[in-house]
Formats: C-alpha cells, structure tokens, sequence
C-alpha cells in the first residue's frame, strides 16, 4: 500500500489546493482513508493534518473505515422516496442484517443511501458497485445479493 | 479537412463537411447511452446492432464518412432522451423511428424490417393510450408538446463525437462571435434574449456577464455548475452526458464576453458518466481547436478543468462551490458576502453559471435575441427543463415553453397519474421548494407565479404525488435533507432545521402536540430570517407549503392519530378482508417477521403484534383481490394477542 500511495501522491507535492482530488483518488485506490493514508496526504500536500481531516469530514464521498467488498447504494431522492425508498432500505436491512451505513462483520456487504444518483425516472433506485438497478423491488433483493456472490 | 480550426470562417467548412459526411450513411440507428437505458441493457444492444450491420457486409466504422465513403447503415451511441423510463430506446434515423424497452433479441428484427423491408418492427413501438402506434419521436404524447432547445442535442447526436456537434452547426456561434461581435455586443444579446439562470434564483444572466465583464482584477474565471443537488432531478445531468459540446461552447462564449482565461466545470460526486463525457468532449474541442490555446486561430485562449464534488449539496451554492474548487471545506462565506463576478474562485472575478445557462447561449447567439424571447413569457423567456417523476405515468425530462400550466405538464405530457391513483401534490424546487395541490394546477410555469404559489421555480426537479403521499411525511423528508446539508455555521439554520424535524418526526409518529402547527411557522420564520445562504433561508418552504395547502392532514395526525395517506408507519396498520381474501397465501409468504397465518385457501389474518407495517402484503395481494387494506389510526394491540404469542 504504502508504494501505491507513494505513487499517487507524487504529481501532488505542496499542491494544497488539489486536496480534494488527491483524497478523492487515494480512496478510489484503497476504497477509503486510513489514518496512514491521511497523514501521507498532509506530509505531501502540506496541508496540515487537522486541516485535512476538516476538509474530509465535510464532504459525504469520504471514508474512514474499512468497506465492504460489496457496496449497496439506495437512492432516498425525492422521486425514490415517494417511490418507497424507506420500504426499500428496510427489505435490505433484514436481508443483509445490518444497518443502513454500515459495514457487515466478514466485510462482503456495506449498506448505505444515497442523495439521487439522476436516475429518477427509473425510481425506486437501487446501485449495486456502480451498476444502477431501476424500477427496483424488493422482492428482487435475494437475487441481487445471490449474483454478487458469482 | 478533418484538422484544426484555424479561423473563424473554416467553422462553416467544418460543419458542411461534417454534414455531409454523416449524410452519407442511409440508415442511422442511434441507441440510447444514457444511464438510465445503459442499465437496461441498451450497450449490449448497440453492440449486437453493429454486430449485425457488419454481417452484411457494411463498414461498420464512422471513419469512412470522412473519406468520402457511403454506407447503408451504421450504428452509434447518443445521450439521454428523457424518456428513460421506456428504455432501452433505439432511434432510427433518417425517419426518427422511436423503438422502446428495445432487448438484443430485437435487433435482428430491426434490422431487417430497416434495410430490408422498409418498415417498422410494430411491437416495439410506443403505444398511445388509445391503442395506437407512434412512429416517429416526435408523434410519441411525451415528446410532440415539446419545445427542445437545450435538450434538442440529447438523443439525437453521438455525445463522443465531436464532428456531430459540428454538424448541427455546433461551434458556428462561436465563429459567428469571433468574426462579428465584440464582447459588449456578446453580451449585450444575451441581456436582450431575457435569459435567466437555470440554476434556480433566476438572475437575470445578461447582468451578471456585465459585471464580470466590468470586473478589473485579472485573470478571470469561468465557472459552470454542474453540482446539481436536488435530490430528484437530472437535468444538468442529462445536458452534460447528452451534449457536452454545447456547455464547452456556451462557456468560451462567456469566457469571450468577459475575458476570462480558465474555466471549470464544477461536477457533482454521483455523475460518473458525465466526467468521462466531458474530459472525451475537452480532449477532442482542442484537437479541433475551438478549445484551448489560439481557439480558431483568433489568439484567444481559454481553458476548462473539470472538478468532481465530493458529496455535499451546499457546495451548489455559488461561493462554497468555489472554495470547494480550492480544495477547502464548502463554507457559504458569511461575511463580507462579496459578489461573485468580483470574488469569486481563487479570490478573482468569476463568472458562475448553471450548466443549463451555459448551454442556451449557443442558440440564442446564432438565432438571435428575439428569437428566445419570443418562447415564454414576458419576464421569463424561453423554455423550462424538468425532471418529471414521482407518481407519473410518463416519467423523464421534458423541456416546455415558459407559461405552460402545471396542469398541462402533467396530464397531457405526463399522462396523468398511473394505476387510476389521484393527483395529490406537485413539489418543484427541490429542498428549497414547495407542494402545490390541485387547486393550483393552473398556475402558469414561470419564476414570478410559482414564487406567488409559495413555491419556485428551481432547477428542474418536479416531483408528482399521488393520494398515498403523505404531506407531512414529505415535509419531513425534505427537512431531514436540509438538516444532514446545513453546514452548521448559522446557528439559526442549523438548530432551526433540527427542532423543525424533531417536530415533524414526533408529529408522523403520532406525538405532534396541538401547538406544534404555530411553533412550526414561528420556527420557520426565524430560520428564514437568520440564514445567511439560501439553503438555510429557503429550508423551512417545504413546510410552509405543506402547512398552507394540506393543513387538515397535519391535523389529522396530531389531533386523531390518522395518517390519511398510509404512510406514517408508527399511525397505521395493515389487516385483511375477510370479504375479499382468497386464501392465495402470497402474502403469508412473503411476510418478512410471519405475522400473517392462515391455510391455503382459507382467509388469512395478520397478528398485529407482530407486524412491523412493511406494507410487503399489501403490495403482495394481487390486484384482483385486493383484501390487504391500510387503516389510520393504528389499530390497538389488545394485550390478549400478545398473550398468544409468548
Ligand atoms: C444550497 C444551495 C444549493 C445550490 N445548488 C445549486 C446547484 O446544484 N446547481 C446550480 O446550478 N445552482 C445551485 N445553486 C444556486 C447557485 O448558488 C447559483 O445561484 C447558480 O449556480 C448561478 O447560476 P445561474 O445564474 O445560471 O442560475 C444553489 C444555491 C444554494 C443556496
Ligand atoms: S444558511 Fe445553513 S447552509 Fe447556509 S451558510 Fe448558514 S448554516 Fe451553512
Ligand atoms: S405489513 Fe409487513 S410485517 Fe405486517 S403483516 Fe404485512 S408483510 Fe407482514
Ligand atoms: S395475498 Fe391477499 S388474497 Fe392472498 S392470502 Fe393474502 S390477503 Fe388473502
Ligand atoms: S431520486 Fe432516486 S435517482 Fe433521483
Ligand atoms: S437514459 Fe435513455 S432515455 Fe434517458
């Protein structure tokens, strides 16, 4: 990790104000920031690490902890939410067995929403690993997750 | 001829040359690479269409056009049509055939009925509600009271073709500008064209060019807003994937107007496609050279970046978008609020627009001011783009003329409400919007009117409601959104937002007090008040809104415990008919906690202590029995139930 993070960062050295892309690629590559992570950031953009941390924390795209493998997105825009979205996120729960946002223990399966994926005319919407499933019901929930395991 | 543009009056060669090129293909079948039709599948069946036509014999590559060869048939990509919902589509040109839910088992029947028979594969048509067939886009209800300006390119051209934007005249304004207008004329047509911003507050964007233009500081930003954060529309979206050129165009434009050197094309976390659109529409707009360095040789130079956001709806606003841009958190500045046209990104004039904006001006350049003012209405010209869904028969992107009636969209464009459901609501605005009830379906589609109607315009986003809605469930919904958004810096946004949802939390959950309703408006009003951007002063419109037009639903569930609509989970319970249960047993099966028992064809009951209203059954029990009902109040679990089950 430590090569590949060394790699990426180095067309970045004290460009502060690249901080959001340089975050946004180290998660691409890794699938989040872990503290390590977060303090080669700081070294090489120069940003001090507390400024970092601040910038973020404030954007929703960023990650702390470890992820699942699979990663289950459901779309609470409006036109999903009137479409029953809640129902949605609800059936995914149970099936899965855990919480919206968080992460199974064995690390196949995270489960979050997601703010619209512009997809709205297809609601409600469901991503699953980028790839969008429209129209989605839940009783299609046992399938999606049995293909994940392919 | 394929080469850089070096001067203004090459552009018309351009665009001849490139019309003639795709002129020489006969037969033309543009399959829809939008995202919504890329999920149904619409790459594998551009890939089997390809597949076909180079079976029989036909160059299947767009490089031949260029070298003077025929074709009878080829196959390419176009973005998004709007009507996602019937996708995949697949339209054939010269006749615009308009083919949906188009499957690879369908191309060899395309195909062959195309080249072969000269006729239409019928049962991929789309059908009008009385039974018959349209033919062509443009017959299909959806599209035919349509008014496409911005959205004219979306469908219709290849997206990652360069050379097809040229030929439906992409460029020639920007030629136009460079040989005929110098840049207070630029802007002066746009100022005449009445053209707003489509972003939401709707400035007039004449006046803002003028201010960046009169601007001292150098050098100069353009920057175009493609964070589109309202959770429910698409538009900007649909611009940016369908046609990317136009935007760049629009942009070089403005950056002509006011002598900018850099742009960027702010674009928001969720929009993969649309960056990789955009960086092939970049690469290929400065090999031509109507991008960059010396663009048409004219010694004008201007650049665009493209920057990802990061997942964080306040930053749609004009000055965190541009701190986000220099990579810090996206703060709204407080105070001093400088204007942007004069502080903007990097502390220097910057002129910020929506992607729409942007992609307007093209037109209204080549085909005048009084053109554009002419569509629309007195204060608000030219046309309107929504994003239309929700409880809608016909769901997607439309563009009409401003003045139109909600009424109009709905119905007659939307096909009214789907499986005999009943208009309850119409929202507009997103976060910072309104729900108009039936009453108001005749208001007219404009900045002022939907503003009276305690609602605005927006961005796009129009979501339909129907008679399952809850209202007060929607207003919760939006303020949750605004609570999670708020940056926290106005503490009257950010604790206002959080009390208005605990009211509208304990409210659905049949805990709302009597004075709850007038606390809500004096919460509103003092949010509205001490906000310092429009996320916070606007948050509190969805329910005011709500309060104003459904009041009797508000009350509903404070004073009887009733939520009207079904939907307040903690209000509601789900039983069975025993009139109409046939004893299928689906719905049994498919309980997710086995609440309901009951022997095949027997009638079924659901043990109410242990229901978790999931609604499962009800949507289970098929249509002709409908024996699950929906009750509000909730109905009381006596304790001898309980009994029962331990
Ligand atoms: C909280 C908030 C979010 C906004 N989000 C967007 C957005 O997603 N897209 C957009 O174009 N404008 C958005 N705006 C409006 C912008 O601040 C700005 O007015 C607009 O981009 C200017 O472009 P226009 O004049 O072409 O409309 C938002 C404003 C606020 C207060
Ligand atoms: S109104 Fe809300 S979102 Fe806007 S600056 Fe203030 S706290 Fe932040
Ligand atoms: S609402 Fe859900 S939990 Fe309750 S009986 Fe029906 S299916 Fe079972
Ligand atoms: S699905 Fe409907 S008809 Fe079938 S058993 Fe359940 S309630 Fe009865
Ligand atoms: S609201 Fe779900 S995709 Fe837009
Ligand atoms: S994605 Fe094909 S019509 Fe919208």
């Amino acid at each position: 990790m430590e090569e590949r993070l060394q790699e990426i960062l180095a067309p970045y050295k004290g460009k502060s104000d690249a901080l959001i892309p340089v975050l946004q690629e180290v998660q691409a590559e890794l699938g989040y920031l872990p503290e390590e992570a977060m303090m080669a950031i700081a070294k090489t953009t120069g940003v001090p690490e507390s400024h970092v941390y601040g910038v973020a924390t404030f954007y929703a795209q960023f990650y702390f902890t470890r992820r699942g493998k699979n990663q289950t997105k459901v779309c609470t825009g409006t036109a999903c939410h009137v479409k029953g979205a809640a129902r949605v996120i609800e059936a995914f729960e149970r099936e899965l067995g855990i919480d919206c946002g968080c992460t199974s223990e064995d690390f196949e399966h995270t489960l979050e929403t997601v703010a619209c994926v512009g997809s709205c005319a297809l609601a409600p919407v469901v991503v699953v690993n980028e790839e969008v499933h429209g129209q989605f019901q839940s009783s299609s929930i046992g399938k999606v997750i049995e293909d994940l395991k392919e | 001829m394929l080469q850089r543009i070096n001067s203004p009056s090459e552009m018309v060669e351009m665009r001849d040359f490139c019309k003639a090129a795709f002129a020489r293909q006969k037969v033309r079948f543009l399959v829809c690479a939008g995202t919504g039709c890329i999920a149904g599948g619409s790459m594998e069946v551009y890939e089997e269409l390809k597949r076909h036509i180079a079976e029989r014999g036909e160059d299947v590559d767009v490089e031949l056009l260029f070298e003077g060869k025929d074709s009878e048939a080829g196959a390419s990509i176009s973005g998004c049509h709007g009507f996602c919902q019937m996708g995949p589509l697949v339209r054939v040109e010269p006749k615009s055939t308009f083919y949906t839910k188009v499957k690879v088992k369908d191309v060899p029947d395309i195909i062959t009925t195309t080249l072969d028979e000269d006729s239409v594969v019928e049962r991929l048509l789309f059908k009008n509600p009385d039974g018959s067939h349209a033919v062509a886009e443009h017959d299909v209800p959806f599209y035919n009271r349509q008014t496409r300006i911005v959205l004219a390119g979306c469908g219709t051209i290849d997206p990652e073709d360069i050379r097809n934007y040229f030929a439906v005249d992409g460029y020639t304004a920007l030629a136009q500008i460079f040989a005929d207008h110098s840049p207070e004329e630029v802007i002066d047509i746009v100022t005449q064209s009445g053209l707003r911003g489509r972003g939401g507050g709707g400035f007039p964007a004449g006046r803002k060019w003028k201010a960046g233009y009169d601007a001292k500081a150098t050098p100069k930003y353009v920057v175009c807003n493609g964070d589109e954060g309202d959770p429910g529309a698409f538009m900007d979206r649909s611009v940016l994937e369908g046609n990317p050129q136009a935007v760049l165009e629009g942009m070089t434009i403005a950056a002509y107007s006011i002598g900018a050197r850099y742009g960027v094309i702010y674009v928001r976390a969720e929009y993969p496609l649309a960056v990789v659109r955009l960086q092939k529409a970049i690469a290929q707009a400065k090999e031509f050279g109507v991008l960059g360095e010396n663009i048409m040789g004219t010694g004008f130079d201007f650049d665009i970046d493209i920057f990802q956001g990061a997942g964080a709806f306040v930053c749609g606003e004009s000055t965190a978008l541009t701190l986000s841009i220099e990579g810090k958190r996206g703060m709204p500045r407080v105070a001093p609020r400088p204007r942007t046209t004069e502080v903007g990104l990097y502390d220097k004039p910057t002129l910020l627009n929506n992607v729409k904006t942007f992609a307007y001006v093209p037109d209204i350049i080549r085909k005048s001011a009084d053109w554009f003012k002419a569509i629309g209405t007195e204060s608000s010209s030219g046309t309107a783009v929504f994003a239309l869904t929700g409880h809608i028969k016909n769901s997607g992107l439309i563009e009409v003329p401003m003045g139109i009636k909600l009424r109009e969209i709905i119905f007659d464009i939307g096909g009214g409400i789907p499986k005999g459901g009943k208009f309850k609501a119409v929202q507009t605005g997103g976060p910072s919007g309104g729900c108009l009830p039936e009453s108001l379906l005749d208001t007219p589609i404009d900045y002022d009117s939907l503003d009276e109607a305690g609602s605005i315009m927006g961005s796009g986003g129009m979501v339909i409601m129907n008679e399952r809605t809850c209202m007060v469930d929607v207003a919760r919904y939006f303020l949750q959104f605004t609570e999670e958004e708020s940056c926290g810096q106005c503490v009257p946004c950010r604790l206002g937002t959080k009390q208005l949802l605990e009211i509208l939390n304990d409210i659905c959950r049949g805990r709302g007090k009597k004075e709850d309703l007038d606390l809500l408006v004096e919460l509103s009003h003092s949010v509205h008040g001490g906000s310092v951007c429009g996320l916070g002063q606007t948050a509190a419109n969805p329910v005011l809104t709500t309060l104003r037009y459904f009041k009797a639903e508000y009350e509903a569930h404070i004073y009887d415990k009733c939520c009207p609509a079904g939907v307040c989970k903690e209000l509601i319970s789900f039983v069975i008919d025993e009139e109409k249960c046939k004893g299928c047993m689906l719905c049994a099966k498919n309980c997710p906690v086995d609440a309901i028992s009951g022997e095949k064809k027997q009638v079924h009951t659901i043990d109410q202590s242990l229901c978790i209203q999931c609604g499962v059954c009800f949507d289970k029990c098929p249509n002709k029995f409908s024996a699950v009902e929906c009750v509000s109040p909730k109905i009381p679990v006596t304790p001898k139930e309980k009994m029962e089950v331990s």
